[in-house]
C-alpha cells in the first residue's frame, strides 16, 4: 500500500440538523475536518453522533445544512455516489462471500480490472494483518479479525474519508487496546482522513488527532484531547471527559493575566484570566482534575502562589499507580483527589484534615448556570 | 441389563418414527411398485411378476400428459416465485409491527378446502360469470371468449394454491437477512439495484430454492386443478392416474404411472439441485 498524502480532503459541516418528526438528533453543527486527521466524535448515546456519522456516509439526508467532502457538496449524493467508505459497528461482513470477495466488492462496484482487485486486496489482507485468510467465510473468523476485514473493505477503495462507527465495541478490552494502536498504525500508514465515532472518551482521547464532543445533538467543544480535558470549555465536558472536581465561586478580581475566584467556602483561588475568556458572568465554576491536587502534608506550605483548600479525607482506594480519595469540601461538597504513589505519606486516615493544593495554570472554569450532565455519565 | 438399555434407547425412542415410516410410506412404496408389475384383474386378484409392460405402455401412451404436467409444473412455480417474492419481501422487509397479520392473511384462504377454493376459482372464470359475463356484454371481450379449458386456467389455479407455500419459506430466509448488509453494501458503490442483485438474493436463495421444490413437486402432481379449471386438452399426468385407479380400474397402469412420475421427479429435483444447488447460486452472485 503507497502511502497518499495527496489524498487529502477537508470534510466541512455548514449548521447541519437532523430531525427525526419532532425529535432533533442533530442541531445546527458546524465542522470542520481536515485532511489526514483522525477526528473523533465522542459522547454518549443519544447524543447525535451516529446520526451524524450517518449523514456524512450518506445514509441519512441532512434536514438543513450542507457537508462538504473535498469542497464538493455532497449533501444530497447517495451513499452509493458517495468517495466515503465505514467500518460498520457490526462489521456487517457479507456472510455468503469470503474474506477476498467482501473485500473486494467496492472494487468490483467501482468496474476495476480484475488483475488490478487481486493485488489491491491481497496488498490490503497484507495491511491488516490477514494474507491467507482469502478464502474464509466471515463466520469463520474471530471477532478481531472480522473487525479487521470489515476495515480493509472500507480501505481497499481509498476513499477521501474513513468513517468508523464504534468499531471496537465489540472487541474485549485486550484485543480493543491492540486495534486502537493498530488503527493509528495503519492511518498514519495511508494518509487517510478517519472520522471516528465513539462514546469511550479514553479511546477517544488515546487514538485523536482532534476531537469533538458532542451532547443532545450540538457540539460542546472542538479540540485536541489536551485542551480538550485540559480547559474543558463547558461542565458537560469537564464530566464526561475524565472526573473533576467542580466548585461553585464568584470572581471577584480580573486583572489582564489571573482572575481571583472566591469559592463557596471562603478560599480565594487564583485563575490563568484565559480559563475564563468568553465568560462575563460573576458566577462561575472552578474546576480541578482530581490528579492535579497535591495533598499536603501537616504543616506543610504550599509552594508560592498555589491555590489551596481545606478538606476532610474519606474513604480510599488503592489503585497502585496511585490513591483515589473520596473528600469533602468545608461546605461538604464531594472532591476526587488522586495521590500519585511517590511513596510520599501513607494512606491518610478517613476524617483527617488536609490542605490541598494545586497550580493555578491546572484549574479551569465553565459557566455556573450550565445543564448538569446526565449522571449516568460523570 | 442397564447398560444393554443404555445403549437400546436411541433405538427404543426412535420406534415411532420408524413403525410410522414402515407402515405409512415403506409398504405403500412397496406394494405400489409390486402393484406396478403385477398382472391380474380386481376380481380374480393380483400376481406379482416380472411384467414390466405396464411401465413401457404408461410411459409411451401418456407422453403428452407428462409433458404437459412438467411444463404447468414448471411454468405455475416460476409464476409463483414472481409473485410471492416481492410479498414475502415487502412483508419482511416494510411490514414493520403488522408482519404476522399479513402472513395470517395470506394464510387465511387456506383455511378453507382446496376443492372449494378450486370450485370458486371455476364460479369466477366461469364463460357467462360474473368477471367474463359483463365483459362479453359491453363488448369488451367476443362471445366465445373462455378462460377455462384452458391450459392458463390451469396453470392460474395452480399458481393461486401453491402462492401461500412459496411466501412461507421465503419470508423465513428473508427476515433473518441483516438490514445492516444493505448498508453496507450501498456504501461500497452498490446502488439499491446492485445490493439487492449481489446481497439480498444470494442470502434469499435457500428459501427460493426450498419453496421451489414444495411447490414444484405439489405441482406436477396435482389433479385438482385440471379437473376443475381444465378441459380435455389440459389433462395432467395426475389425471390420467386418477382415471386408471377410479374409472377404468386398471390398478397396474396407476401403479406403473404414478412409480414414472416419481422417478422423474426425482431426476428432476437431482438436476435442478445439481445446477441451482444454494452453493452455486452463492458462488455465482460474487
Amino acid at each position: 500500500m503507497n502511502a497518499a498524502p495527496s489524498n487529502r480532503h477537508d470534510v466541512r459541516l455548514e449548521n447541519v440538523t437532523k430531525q427525526f418528526g419532532s425529535w432533533t438528533a442533530v442541531d445546527d453543527i458546524s465542522l470542520t475536518i481536515k485532511g489526514g486527521e483522525f477526528f473523533s466524535l465522542l459522547g454518549p448515546s443519544g447524543c447525535g453522533k451516529s446520526t451524524t456519522l450517518s449523514m456524512i456516509g450518506g445514509f441519512e439526508s441532512p434536514s438543513a445544512g450542507a457537508i462538504h467532502l473535498g469542497g464538493e457538496d455532497v449533501s444530497r449524493q447517495p451513499s452509493y455516489k458517495r468517495d466515503v467508505n465505514t467500518v460498520f459497528q457490526s462489521y456487517a461482513l457479507f456472510p455468503h462471500l469470503n474474506i477476498f470477495e467482501n473485500v473486494a466488492f467496492g472494487l468490483r462496484r467501482k468496474g476495476l480490472a480484475k488483475a488490478e482487485i487481486r493485488t489491491r486486496v491481497q496488498e490490503m489482507l497484507a495491511l491488516v494483518d490477514l494474507t491467507g485468510f482469502a478464502e474464509r467465510k466471515p463466520g469463520q473468523l474471530s471477532g478481531g479479525q472480522a473487525q479487521r476485514v470489515a476495515l480493509a473493505r472500507a480501505l481497499v477503495n481509498k476513499p477521501k474519508l474513513l468513517l468508523l462507527d464504534e468499531p471496537l465495541g465489540a472487541l474485549d478490552l485486550k484485543l480493543r487496546k491492540q486495534m486502537q494502536i493498530e488503527l493509528k498504525r495503519i492511518q498514519n500508514e495511508i494518509g487517510i482522513t478517519f472520522l471516528f465515532v465513539t462514546h469511550d472518551q479514553e479511546e477517544a482521547m488515546a487514538m485523536s488527532d482532534r476531537l469533538a464532543v458532542m451532547s443532545k445533538g450540538k457540539i460542546e467543544q472542538v479540540g485536541t484531547p489536551a485542551e480538550v480535558y485540559d480547559h474543558p470549555a463547558t461542565e458537560f465536558v469537564a464530566s464526561f471527559l475524565g472526573a473533576s472536581n467542580l466548585i461553585p465561586g464568584e470572581m471577584v478580581e480580573r486583572s489582564a493575566d489571573d482572575v481571583t475566584v472566591k469559592l463557596e467556602d471562603g478560599a480565594l483561588v487564583k485563575l490563568p484570566a484565559r480559563a475564563l475568556a468568553g465568560s462575563n458572568s460573576a458566577n462561575v465554576k472552578i474546576g480541578v482534575r482530581p490528579e492535579k491536587f497535591l495533598v499536603l502534608a501537616p504543616g506543610e506550605s504550599e509552594e508560592p502562589g498555589w491555590n489551596v483548600i481545606e478538606a476532610v479525607a474519606g474513604v480510599s482506594v488503592y489503585l497502585g499507580v496511585s490513591r483515589q480519595y473520596m473528600m469533602e469540601s468545608r461546605t461538604g461538597r464531594p472532591l476526587s483527589v488522586y495521590a500519585q504513589n511517590l511513596g510520599r505519606a501513607g494512606e491518610l486516615a478517613p476524617g483527617a484534615n488536609v490542605r490541598l493544593a494545586w497550580n493555578p495554570a491546572h484549574t479551569f472554569a465553565v459557566a455556573a448556570n450550565h445543564t448538569q450532565p446526565e449522571g449516568e455519565y460523570t | 441389563m442397564r447398560r444393554l438399555r443404555g445403549k437400546l434407547a436411541p433405538y427404543l425412542l426412535s420406534l415411532p418414527s420408524w413403525v410410522y415410516l414402515i407402515v405409512f410410506f415403506i409398504i405403500p412404496l412397496a406394494s405400489m411398485l409390486g402393484m406396478a408389475l403385477a398382472v391380474g384383474d380386481p376380481l380374480s386378484g393380483y400376481t406379482i411378476s416380472d411384467n414390466f409392460q405396464e411401465f413401457v405402455t404408461g410411459f409411451t401412451s401418456y407422453e403428452d400428459a407428462f409433458a404437459r404436467s412438467f411444463w404447468y409444473g414448471t411454468a405455475s412455480t416460476v409464476i409463483t416465485l414472481a409473485v410471492a417474492y416481492p410479498v414475502a419481501y415487502w412483508i419482511a422487509f416494510y411490514g414493520g409491527r403488522h408482519k404476522s397479520t399479513y402472513l395470517f392473511l395470506i394464510m387465511l384462504p387456506f383455511f378453507v378446502s382446496f376443492v372449494i377454493r378450486v370450485l370458486a376459482w371455476e364460479f369466477i372464470l366461469s364463460d357467462q360469470g360474473f368477471v367474463l359475463g359483463p365483459l362479453k356484454a359491453i363488448g369488451l371481450l367476443p362471445q366465445n371468449f373462455h378462460v377455462l379449458s384452458t391450459q392458463w386456467a390451469v396453470i392460474g389455479g395452480l399458481v393461486y394454491n401453491s402462492f401461500a407455500y412459496y411466501v412461507l419459506p421465503l419470508y423465513v430466509v428473508l427476515e433473518k437477512i441483516d438490514r445492516r448488509l444493505v448498508r453496507a453494501a450501498n456504501d461500497l458503490y452498490a446502488s439499491p439495484s446492485t445490493a439487492f442483485m449481489k446481497i439480498i438474493l444470494p442470502l434469499s436463495a435457500p428459501g427460493v430454492f426450498a419453496g421451489f421444490l414444495l411447490v414444484f413437486v405439489t405441482n406436477v402432481g396435482d389433479f385438482v386443478n385440471a379437473a376443475l379449471l381444465g378441459g380435455p386438452g389440459t389433462y395432467m399426468i395426475g389425471n390420467i392416474i386418477q382415471d386408471s385407479f377410479f374409472e377404468n380400474q386398471d390398478y397396474p397402469m396407476a401403479a406403473a404411472l404414478s412409480s414414472i412420475l416419481m422417478l422423474m421427479l426425482m431426476i428432476a429435483i437431482l438436476l435442478y439441485s445439481k445446477a441451482f444447488g444454494t452453493e452455486a447460486i452463492q458462488e455465482y452472485a460474487a
